[in-house]
């Protein structure tokens, strides 16, 4: 009677849900993501050196973003997971109006990003929902028009879809609809993890971010880091415009940055220069960020070239003068992202860096993306953006 | 594998249970108070799925079709006689007129506005006839404070709890006044001070916000016991109940055990569609029980029966701290769908001919005030000719006001104006300057100014 769904849901669950750390472990990820005998740029990233994130906690301190009394503070080292975690823990300490459910949110999550809050504030507060998702989201809309701030998790962006309708018709047009009656549902925040994991097949790979950047009324975030993830979900929180919080969930156990103790936010307009850079530059964000970052590596050493790397952060509202900024000074541009290329983030970039920075552009700019298909089990590494790709773009462009 | 190793497997988990008590006790808040079976050797079905399940072993499938229909709630009869004397309506005859030039207020409206259509000065109207009983019975039931989402014919929800004419009609027309400034088609009606949430069309997408909604109730009911506690009340049509959303709510609205009151109008078509073609069982009312909802079904032309229900259903719902109801009210919709739709392209004249003659609430509160001498002709007629004047005056009024300041185009996507947004009424102002006799900005209150103020960021 029962359909077969469910436990298919419930088995890709288990099969993504990260597993401790042990020697098995790295042997298994082997099997999905092992580079080719010989080869030179697409290896495994480096998420222990990796310039993209923290390692020592005075770099971490040392960035200018964060309020003084944090920056005069106490930092550890934790993963992508674990800096949700503590958002959300300090969100429901703070503010007593804060809501955090979902599917399988009670436990721990799928993804341990709500370990132990259900114990320690309560399952009033947090809470299993059943498994609909525009049940859970249409719920969220009611409970933030009353003045609640709930945070939705989709068990994967993947499966956002089904609240499609809620999050395009009710929850980005709510506060307009409303009008001088002033309701809106502002104090919602759509947790999803999203992206490529290796191994995630059609269903749990998908970014589909460039679909609701063409909704206006929504904000959308996706968090590089640790650090990134803590200040822009707090930001989010507190934010009276509703949000989809995109993560990484490649990013989840894998990136580890040392990561300031105490609660801070981050900006939500602003796109981050993560490393300057004088003959072209790279616009990307999410996980692509670690890709883009080893190419960028490789092509600086092979071609004596200077590459800047932006992290969008806030895919919509997006911060257009850092990029045009950037564009008018470097005259070239690649924008990198897993979603594939058509109409994607990339399209909505390059047109208006075109548009306001054309008599500085000395090259097309270039869009390294998803191809156009869906992402077939065996097929991943051949259709997300890797190294050489990026490398290439960048041989490409610095060569037009 | 046998089935006796299975039960001996089975066995033995139970002893380890036992023994493992004191783990139980251990376990987080949230893990407790789960316990599947109660004693060891227990005749009961131990599935997790349905705790409360006997054994059986005759094979007999459910079938609705030989179950008996959910009888309809009534307290008063088609000749407005009251059936139980001594349960009475427990309406004060005060109140009862009110009610009663409420709905009589809503019809003339409808008649007026429907009418303002087919000469083209609205663009839309929707009518709710055969239905003010529901709308109105039931909101005069409820607590002011109590909020509600509406799906598009429940008016009578506005009317009864204090929208004004003047408030009806400026959202016809989306002038300055505007509740939605502008920004909806007509009927979207929405009201801050009578906390009633704004109409969105899309269909049953409100069914799960009023859920949402009755959550928060709940905890805010918790966090001040003092004051009056409020449900969440939510309407919607019985072609809406077929849309995920309804399932969905009803469901989450069941396991997170929230104040909400469901009422769904029951008026025999969605647009063209008959209910045979919506649904094949008991109506919606049946399905309240799958989801472990208290649910009932009303005679919807029976205003102290929509009103009685309503009351109950209220109580009901923050029983315990809160639980949902669902309420299924009957009718028939009269009316066309809406000004765009001719009914008669899918069901007879007659039909409609023969309901209006037959049944309808204000009809039926009539004859009920009518018996008590309430009520006559004289004050029939006088209250129709008062009431017509009075919507015309206020329609005149509201298609003389100006329309919103174009500011309102932009504004209120996001609580600021985004740094795109700037650009692009900026754009925009600079196409309208240039080509100025391509626009007509003159009946927009302030004209281009409104523009010119948002981008100078002064408040409107």
């Amino acid at each position: 009677m029962a359909s077969k769904t469910p436990s298919i849901r419930a088995l890709s669950r288990y099969l993504l849900r990260p597993q401790a750390p042990h020697s098995h472990c790295q042997h298994q990820r082997k099997q999905y993501s092992a580079a080719a005998a010989g080869a030179r740029l697409n290896g495994t990233v480096e998420y222990d050196t990796t310039p993209i994130l923290n390692h020592t906690s005075k770099s971490t301190l040392a960035n200018p973003e964060l309020p003084a009394e944090i920056r005069k503070g106490q930092t550890k080292r934790i993963n992508l997971y674990t800096a949700v975690n503590e958002a959300l823990r300090h969100a429901l300490q703070t503010d007593e109006r804060v809501l955090v459910f979902g599917e399988d949110i009670q436990f721990g999550g799928v993804f341990r990003c709500t370990m132990n809050l259900a114990a320690d504030f309560g399952t009033e507060r947090v809470f299993n929902t059943p498994l609909s998702e525009q049940g859970l989201v249409g719920f969220a809309v009611g409970a933030a028009a009353e003045g609640m701030r709930p945070v939705a998790e989709i068990q994967f962006a993947d499966y956002v879809f089904p609240a499609f309708d809620q999050i395009h018709n009710e929850v980005a047009k709510y506060r307009y609809r409303s009008g001088s009656t002033g309701a809106n549902c502002g104090g919602l925040v759509i947790r999803m993890p999203s992206g490529s994991v290796g191994h995630g097949a059609l269903y749990h790979t998908q970014s589909p971010e460039a679909l609701f950047t063409h909704t206006p009324g929504l904000r959308v975030v996706i968090p590089r880091s640790p650090i990134q993830a803590k200040g822009l979900l707090l930001s989010a929180i507190r934010c009276n415009d509703p949000v989809i919080f995109m993560e990484p969930k490649i990013l989840y156990r894998a990136a580890v940055e040392q990561v300031p103790v105490d609660a801070f936010h981050l900006p939500l307009d602003k796109a981050e220069v993560i490393k300057p850079g004088k003959h072209v530059t790279i616009i990307s964000y999410g996980t692509p960020l670690y890709t883009c970052s080893a190419a960028i590596a490789a092509a600086e050493k092979d071609f004596g070239c200077s590459v800047e790397l932006i992290d969008l952060r806030t895919i919509y509202p997006w911060d257009r003068e850092t990029v045009l900024n950037s564009v008018k000074k470097t005259g070239r541009a690649i924008v990198v992202h897993e979603s594939m290329m058509n109409a994607g983030v990339g399209a909505e970039v390059a047109a208006t860096i075109q548009e306001k920075a054309f008599l500085r552009l000395e090259a097309p700019v270039k869009r390294v993306a998803g191809w156009a298909t869906h992402t077939g089990l065996m097929f991943e590494q051949f259709i997300i953006p890797d190294v050489t790709r990026v490398y290439d773009a960048i041989k490409q462009t610095i060569g037009y | 594998m046998s089935f006796r190793y299975t039960s001996r497997i089975l066995r033995a988990q139970r002893v380890v249970g036992f023994s493992g008590q004191r783990r139980v006790v251990n376990a987080p808040v949230w893990q407790r108070c789960r316990g599947v079976a109660s004693t060891a050797n227990a005749e009961k079905v131990l599935f997790p799925g349905a705790l409360n399940s006997e054994f059986t072993d005759k094979l007999d499938f459910i079938q609705p079709s030989q179950l008996d229909a959910i009888p309809t709630y009534r307290v008063m009869n088609q000749y407005g006689e009251i059936i139980d004397k001594e349960i009475g309506v427990e309406t004060e005859d005060e109140e009862a007129l009110q009610i009663y030039k409420n709905m009589v207020k809503l019809s003339v409206m409808d008649l007026l506005m429907f009418e303002a259509q087919r000469q083209g000065r609205l663009s839309f109207y929707m009518v709710s006839a055969g239905e003010e009983g529901i709308s109105i019975g039931s909101a005069s039931a409820l607590h002011p404070s109590d909020v509600a989402f509406c799906q598009y014919r429940e008016a009578g929800v506005y009317l009864q709890r204090g929208f004004t004419l003047a408030m009806f009609m400026n959202q016809l027309f989306a002038n300055a006044k505007d509740h939605g400034l502008g920004r909806n088609m007509p009927v979207h009606y929405g009201s801050k001070e009578l906390n009633i949430h704004t109409i969105s069309s899309t269909l049953a997408t409100q069914i799960p916000h009023a859920a949402g909604a009755a959550y928060a109730l709940k905890m805010q009911n918790l966090q001040n016991p003092n004051q009056e506690k409020r449900v969440a009340v939510c309407y919607f049509g019985e072609g809406a109940a077929s849309e995920g959303d309804f399932h969905a709510a009803l469901n989450i609205a069941a396991t997170r055990q929230v104040p909400c009151i469901f009422i769904c109008r029951n008026n025999g078509y969605a647009i063209s569609t008959p209910t045979s073609d919506q649904y094949r069982g008991d109506g919606i009312a049946s399905r309240g029980a799958g989801y472990g909802i208290a649910t009932l079904r009303v005679d919807g032309n029976d205003i102290f029966a929509v009103r009685r229900a309503t009351k109950q259903a209220r109580l009901l719902a923050l029983e315990n701290g809160g639980q949902p109801v669902l309420v299924e009210m009957m009718a028939y919709r009269v009316g066309h769908h809406s000004t765009s739709d001719d009914s008669f392209a899918y069901r007879q004249r007659v039909e409609v001919e023969d309901w209006k003659r037959r049944d309808n609430p204000i009809t039926r509160l009539r004859k009920w005030l009518e018996g008590r001498e309430l009520w006559d002709d004289a004050q029939e007629k006088e209250l129709r000719s008062t009431t017509r004047k009075e919507v015309l005056r206020a329609f005149e009024e509201a298609e003389k006001e100006k329309k919103p300041s174009i500011r309102n185009a932009f504004e209120g996507v996001w609580e600021e104006l985004t740094e795109e947004q700037k650009a692009h009424v900026s754009e925009m102002r600079d196409v309208m300057r240039r080509y100025p006799k391509e626009y007509d900005v003159e009946g927009f209150e302030g004209g281009m100014k409104g523009l010119d103020e948002l981008l100078e960021g002064k408040k409107a």
